[in-house]
């Protein structure tokens, strides 16, 4: 079902994911203060709209810090910690994916059976029960990514190599001789590669909802700012200050918004079933 | 033969069940720190601290904590709640109606928003009413219930304060209920203040919830509509003169409902795990907010007790989805 039809998507997706890219790749140089400077006489700005100063575009929070500095290095946070958690999720996902499709027999019933037993808990309650047992940090939420969403790559990999197998070009490769190590790299994964784009942006936005989830509860790191880290503090003080909230709120649901939709697109430009 | 087959899922339950328990135990043990520094006041003795280890049962090998665990199970006894010095038992079943009624009640709105859409959608296919439907049902799915509680609470709660934004009854009213299921026992008892009170603080924390289930049981439920409108007995039904809006909910309605049904039995167990952060953001007084704060506490017995029964209602939840199946087509009941 075409969500792309009401408005146009992809430029928005496009501009925010480059506007979140340069965000965190230059947060020290575009960030107008330092994101843990207090300032204590100048607590609880508002955003300039709201009558506050131009000094402080988005306000200030409960300790003075400036929630635009501190939003712009929360992005940071949370580019660094989906990249590399949705990286190695992927990584595991193909391999154990490639492996149980192509060989099928015990192996693919072991595999598929650990994917089944993982994806029938709730991922919040294992990712909080986790990141409690390894203990708070950046580090943890990303072992959280890579341990709950590899699942996600291993069941789409599986059965899209189940389908190449019967291929033609692969009973071509077998008979020209070559490795099953070879093939699957070579031929089947070259073939899968699109799909896995599209699974990588989903689950980009899909990290950053889990960085926040955990930064939210206070397992991620307390010494850097986190978007969930923001929520949290802006939770306690929302009644006298809304928009302590409301701003990394905002820049999540955009952020969630645009991989989704971009997740779409791709899949809809790949897919030739879909497009038609 | 259903009787054997009830059986028989019945027994397969419980290894799924001391499977959980075994890893929740394991898990537990590695956690760095000790869950007694935790609860000691500065200056206390190492007696103190050794009579505290001894009374947890913190001091024994491990081996004999896991037993003594599970045998404690097999009595109905969970052991006691580190940071809240209660019995890990009590502790749930005190706070386990109050996630039921959220759970129920966004389950109701998610199955009505579902349903609603889907008709309207097939109802006004190709019109603008379709489209920005989709674009609704996009949305709603993109965007997950943790972040629904949040931008509901800021709007409805906070910029249009609407609705109470934390906890489940305003202490004001009195309200002395026997059981902890408030909603149904002010009913009952025809206390429709009481009724009214739980209703808007459960508002925002159960459309929360309601929201990406209902896009996704939307999605379902549209194919199998669209599915349905082909046969012929809707042909037949528009000859007879039936409206359109008839045909869909008297006819295809009926029959496009059942790979919902099934859905929903699997989303109702993810529900469930959803409810601990949202009642976490709206501070409700369920299960999963018990279930943070002994996360962040570090309280081992009632962590384990938790999980375990969150798992428990996994496997219920699970067990019933395989029994309505077995149900409907005898013939899945031999496997």
């Amino acid at each position: 079902m075409p969500t792309t039809s009401v408005f146009k998507i992809s430029s928005f997706s496009i501009f925010v994911i480059v506007l979140l890219g340069f965000a965190a790749l230059f947060a020290p140089i575009i960030a107008p203060y330092d994101p843990m400077a207090q300032d204590l006489k100048n607590s609880f700005l508002p955003p300039f709209w709201l009558g506050g100063t131009s000094e402080h575009l988005l306000g200030t929070d409960s300790l003075g810090r400036d929630l635009l500095s501190r939003i712009i290095f929360g992005a940071r946070a949370a580019v660094y910690v989906s990249v590399i958690g949705s990286f190695f999720a992927a990584l595991i996902g193909v391999v154990l994916g490639l492996l149980s499709g192509y060989f099928g027999g015990a192996l693919d019933a072991l595999i598929s059976r650990l994917v089944d037993a993982w994806m029938s808990f709730p991922s919040v309650l294992l990712c909080i029960v986790l990141a409690a047992v390894i203990g708070p940090g950046l580090e943890t939420v990303i072992v959280a990514i890579i341990i709950i969403d590899w699942t996600r790559f291993c069941r789409v990999v599986r059965s899209e190599t189940i389908v190449q197998k019967s291929s033609d070009y692969v009973s071509a490769a077998i008979i020209g001789g070559l490795s099953p190590l070879k093939i699957l790299i070579k031929e089947v994964f070259p073939n899968i590669a699109p799909l896995l784009v599209t699974l990588l942006t989903l689950e980009m936005g899909i990290a950053i909802v889990v960085e926040a989830i955990l930064s939210f509860v206070g397992l991620s790191s307390s010494h850097i700012p986190t978007w969930g880290g923001l929520i949290q503090e802006g939770r306690l003080y929302v009644n006298q200050a809304w928009w302590l909230m409301g701003a990394p709120v905002f820049c999540i649901v955009v952020v969630v918004l645009a991989f989704n939709l971009i997740g779409d697109s791709v899949r809809k430009r790949i897919d030739p079933v879909l497009r038609a | 033969m259903f009787g054997r087959y009830l059986m028989l899922r019945l027994l397969l339950a419980i290894p799924t069940i001391f499977c959980v328990a075994v890893i929740v135990f394991v898990l537990m043990r590695i956690v760095p720190g000790d869950p007694i520094s935790m609860m000691i006041p500065p200056g206390a003795s190492p007696d103190d601290i050794e009579n505290l280890r001894e009374i947890y049962g913190l001091n024994k090998p491990v081996l004999d904590q896991f037993l003594i665990w599970l045998n404690g199970i097999a009595e109905g006894d969970l052991g006691r709640s580190i940071s809240l010095k209660l019995g890990v038992g009590q502790l749930i079943l005190n706070r386990l109606p109050a996630t039921l009624e959220l759970v129920i009640l966004s389950m109701g709105i998610a199955i009505f928003l579902a349903v609603t859409a889907s008709v309207a959608a097939i109802r006004y296919k190709d019109t603008l009413v379709e489209r920005v439907l989709d674009t609704f049902t996009g949305v709603a799915q993109a965007i997950p219930d943790f972040l629904w509680s949040l931008l509901l609470l800021l709007f409805f709660g906070v910029i249009l304060p609407l609705f109470p934004i934390t906890g489940r009854l305003d202490p004001s009213l009195s309200f002395d209920p026997i059981t902890n299921f408030y909603f149904f026992e002010a009913i009952f008892t025809f206390r429709l203040d009481v009724v009214w009170d739980l209703l808007a603080h459960l508002a925002l924390p159960s459309f929360a919830l309601a929201f990406p289930l209902a896009a996704s049981l939307s999605r379902v439920l549209r194919g199998s509509l669209s599915e349905a409108m082909s046969q012929d007995y809707i042909t037949l039904a528009q000859v007879k003169g039936y409206s359109r809006l008839e045909v869909i909910t008297k006819f295809a309605l009926r029959n496009a409902l059942i790979p919902t049904i099934t859905l929903s039995g699997v989303q109702f167990a993810f529900l469930i795990g959803g409810t601990v952060l949202v009642e976490y953001i709206f501070s409700y007084p369920g299960l999963g907010n018990l279930a943070i704060s002994a996360v962040v506490q570090r309280d081992l017995p009632l962590i384990q007790g938790l999980i375990l029964t969150f798992a428990v209602m996994f496997v219920i939840t699970n067990l019933l989805i395989d029994l309505s199946y077995a149900l409907i087509n005898p013939r899945l009941r031999g496997r």
